[in-house]
């Protein structure tokens, strides 16, 4: 009798829990534009990346302030300067239940590195892979790496039968001539799984049960739907359509935040925006100065430096929608970012520094800058025009489409003498900056970024340091001094980190993190 | 007629290959794919790499020879941003725009010939009046601006329609259709509306000038004289001599309501090819933008078909001219 009460009793818990459950908690969200794959190595792109580490998970991952967390690896630890030794987590399923096991590890190394990935740079091509045992993974680096598993968080590891049964041992590739398995399907050890996907409409996660960590979310279901015109955007926002949206226009901040019901949560981006000059050619290609390049003279970069009202870019062209930046990276990702300050707006000087340089009188130059890829990036140029104007030096602005843009200003064409760059380091670390922005060009190698071809040696040795330096204070001290001389000979202008703008309804609450990156797993429905 | 067929199919296919050509020398000035295909990390020697791959670096003349030779077994070749194949890709996103434009072409015809008839009817009513002004409205607005309007009344003020997107669809062995669900028929209001309303303008001022040429025929007078009601004389007779013009209009506007719809799938992320087109401009995805490009061609160069050869048939002037010219 007794038993059969108790039996009934956990019958009727579990009914009521299973009720609980079943009550559907659905997140619809949107951006304004679709993931271009599922293949996990097909582009190393923000959205992209951001959207499968629902589905995805790599041995580390980023906590809401961008923390180191471990992830399918429990812990690390580095046995000899070169060796570092992974200790997988033990009992993860993949989403077809398959086990993930150090097999998984070695072979998501081959792959993210095989021809047709794009994100190469997870891991050198020196690095050797090693198992140890099912669950510990070494890998051996040619010299001491302080940061060698930074990018880590979105090297997605996949699962060796399942690439292997589908014939997608080999990322997708637009030159193969079919499709890939692995771009339209996933099977990730992450807490969601896709169960349905039209590009450019809808992708439907579900909840994965047998994700090995404690779900923080209370999801069972959830839509995301690409919307590319910003009105329609905000729109479905306002509406109730979709509970988030983003980015949030700027202009549109004040309008969603004055909707009963919606509001625009704001953080800083950890995207630099910059001014670059090129000061490697002996003459500017689009200058009216002939026969010298009157950036080599570093009083002219200094008074372009003190032409910019940075206060009213800020205000007027992104509406308080961004953070003033001395360095060329986030002072969320540099510990001692706070020793340094701009150099202060003055048209006043930077005209007498102009006129002793010997442009007393200005100069034309071409600018160039994209006019659809950073927040309000075409409206910074024109600000920018403008404030040059005041000092005398005439900007001929060509904004164009990203597509064209970038066509135009990157290698190895390299065709600009003026432009506007965005950069965000992939492993939230300065010596990425240091390497692809402010290293001197060098064929194949470093600088490949540093459009303008600023150029000292001093700092291209301080870099070759920081690689291979473990000791973090040291390190950040090596890191300062190479900011400092770029900062003192005015070799990049920058701007501002830029700021993420997420729409959302009060029905939900999640967790933004600065790299623009949605987790679904912080997010729970009213 | 067959030879007039022939000579006519042959002409098209000059058509489509001049529209191939001049789309292939305009890509050159859209920008590079290779950027748009790879993340900024990317290092100069693979985006080169890749560029040889896809044949980018090739002269023009082999590239358009290379895309003629594939393009006429129907390889249109993959994606270079969805790495699918750019046929299959068109085939699943036609449904979506084929019924939009057929649904605003319907309701273009059948709000557009009522209220012609009325205005053509009552020249000075207020009703006629305010219809005028609410076609010059609808000619003169851009669309995308009556779209954002419906979609900030109808969505965002009332909200009784979706702002964006299709609703559920129906699989029906291929063909995805959004017309036999409530969300789907739902979502189809506003973007059909939007569609619609210029060539609505356009049919309503047509059905109203020629209305108002046929009431002053002679034989509406006589019809009148013999004491016809007025149903019969407006509908039996004016009506269905002003209809020869419309249809032919009608049919040549769906032409460009399928190629024009571009705006209005942007503006509620209506899944059609428009749309895909669109992005495909912005990613610079070749394969796509050519593609969509000929097939439009195509439809325009069809329907024109289809139109000459129903005045040949429906015209028997200009059969006896051949037949006599033939003998």
């Amino acid at each position: 009798m007794r038993k059969t009460f108790t039996a009934v009793a956990v019958a009727v818990a579990a009914a009521v829990s299973m009720a609980a459950s079943a009550d559907a908690k659905t997140l619809r969200w949107a951006f304004q534009g679709d993931a271009q794959g599922l293949d996990p190595y097909g582009l190393n792109e923000t959205f992209t990346l951001g959207m499968l580490g629902n589905v995805y998970e790599g041995l580390i991952r980023r906590g809401p302030n961008l923390d180191i967390q471990p992830s399918l690896a429990e812990r690390w630890e580095i046995v000899e300067p070169t060796r570092w030794r992974f200790y997988l987590r033990k009992g993860v399923k993949f989403h077809n239940g398959n086990a993930f096991d150090a097999d998984d590890v070695v072979f998501s190394a081959t792959r993210v590195r095989a021809d047709g990935s794009d994100l190469k740079t997870r891991i050198r091509p020196a690095v050797k892979v090693v198992k140890v045992d099912s669950h510990t993974v070494d890998f051996i680096t040619e010299g001491p790496n302080p940061i060698l598993h930074s990018e880590w968080s979105t090297w997605y590891i996949m699962d060796k039968e399942w690439t292997e049964k589908n014939k997608a041992v080999k990322p997708a590739s637009v030159t193969a001539g079919t499709e890939n398995y692995a771009n339209f399907h996933a099977n990730g050890t992450g807490p969601f799984m896709i169960t349905e996907r039209e590009t450019d409409v809808k992708t439907v996660f579900k909840p994965f049960a047998g994700w090995w960590d404690k779900p923080k979310h209370n999801l069972t279901e959830v839509i995301m739907t690409p919307i590319g015109s910003d009105a329609t955007r905000v729109a479905a926002l306002l509406s109730g359509q979709v509970d988030m949206a983003y980015p949030v226009p700027v202009q549109d901040i004040k309008r969603v935040n004055g909707n009963a019901g919606t509001s625009v949560l704001m953080g800083p981006e950890l995207r630099t925006i910059f001014l670059g000059m090129d000061q490697g050619r002996d003459e500017l290609l689009e200058s009216s100065v002939k026969g010298k390049n009157p950036f080599k003279d570093k009083r002219v970069r200094a008074a372009f430096y003190h032409a910019i009202d940075i206060e009213a870019i800020k205000k007027k062209v992104m509406r308080n929608l961004s953070t003033p930046s001395a360095l060329m990276i986030s002072p969320k990702l540099f510990s001692k970012s706070g020793d340094f300050t701009r150099h202060a707006y003055d048209p006043a000087k930077s005209k007498s520094l102009l006129a002793d340089a010997g442009y007393g009188n200005g100069f034309e130059i071409g600018m160039d800058c994209p006019n659809n890829r950073y927040v309000n990036d075409e409206q910074i140029c024109i600000a920018v025009s403008s404030m040059l104007a005041k000092v005398g030096v005439k900007v001929k602005l060509l904004a164009q489409p990203k597509a064209l843009y970038f066509k135009k200003v990157l290698g190895p064409a390299y065709n600009t003498s003026f432009f506007l760059l965005g950069w965000t380091p992939g492993s939230f670390d300065s010596w990425n900056v240091l390497n692809n922005l402010i290293n001197c060009q060098q064929k194949g190698g470093r600088g490949k970024f540093n459009l303008g071809n600023y150029c000292n040696k001093t700092v291209d040795g301080l870099t070759e340091k920081v690689l291979v330096e473990t000791e973090a204070g040291k390190r950040d001290g090596m890191i300062a001094t190479a900011y400092k001389a770029l900062h003192d000979e005015f070799g990049y202008i920058p701007l501002h980190q830029q700021g993420l703008a997420w729409g959302k309804s009060d029905k939900i609450s999640l967790a933004q993190r600065a790299d623009n990156q949605f987790m679904l797993y912080y997010v729970n429905v009213k | 007629m067959l030879a007039f067929t022939i000579n006519r199919l042959a002409q098209s296919l000059v058509v489509m290959f001049f529209v191939a050509l001049v789309a292939f020398s305009v890509f050159r000035y859209v920008g590079d794919p290779v950027h748009q295909m790879v993340g900024i990390e990317t290092t100069l020697e693979e985006r080169e790499a890749l560029r040889v791959e896809l044949g980018l670096n090739d002269p023009f003349y082999i590239q358009f020879g290379r895309f003629v030779g594939a393009a006429v077994q129907f390889d249109f070749g993959i994606s270079y941003q969805h790495k699918k194949p750019v046929i299959e890709m068109i085939r699943a996103r036609m449904p979506a725009t084929l019924e939009l434009s057929i649904l605003s072409a319907l309701f273009s015809l059948i709000v557009g010939v009522p209220m012609g008839v009325y205005t053509g009817l009552h020249r000075d009513g207020w009703l006629s009046k305010s219809f005028m002004t609410l076609s010059l409205i609808g000619v003169s607005l851009p669309t995308f601006l009556i779209g954002i309007l419906l979609i900030f009344v109808f969505a965002v003020l009332l909200g009784v329609l979706p702002s964006f997107g299709r609703g559920d669809v129906i699989d029906l062995g291929g063909w995805r259709t959004g017309l036999l669900t409530v969300s789907g028929l739902k979502a189809l209001i506003m973007p059909a509306i939007t569609l619609g309303l210029f060539q609505m303008t356009l049919i309503m001022r047509l059905v109203r000038a020629e209305m108002l040429e046929v009431l002053r025929t002679d034989y509406i007078k006589f019809a009148r004289a013999r004491g016809l009601s007025n149903r019969a004389v407006n509908f039996g007779h004016a009506l269905k001599n002003t209809l020869v013009p419309v249809i032919t209009i009608t049919g040549l506007q769906l032409g460009s309501i399928i190629a024009f719809a571009i705006i209005t799938e942007t503006v509620f992320q209506w899944p059609g090819m428009g749309l895909l087109f669109l992005q495909s401009i912005q990613t610079v995805d070749i394969p796509i933008m050519a593609a969509y490009l000929i097939m439009i061609a195509m439809f325009f160069v069809v329907i024109n078909l289809i139109v000459d050869m129903l005045y040949y048939v429906v015209d028997p002037r200009l059969r006896i001219e051949r037949g006599v010219r033939g003998t």
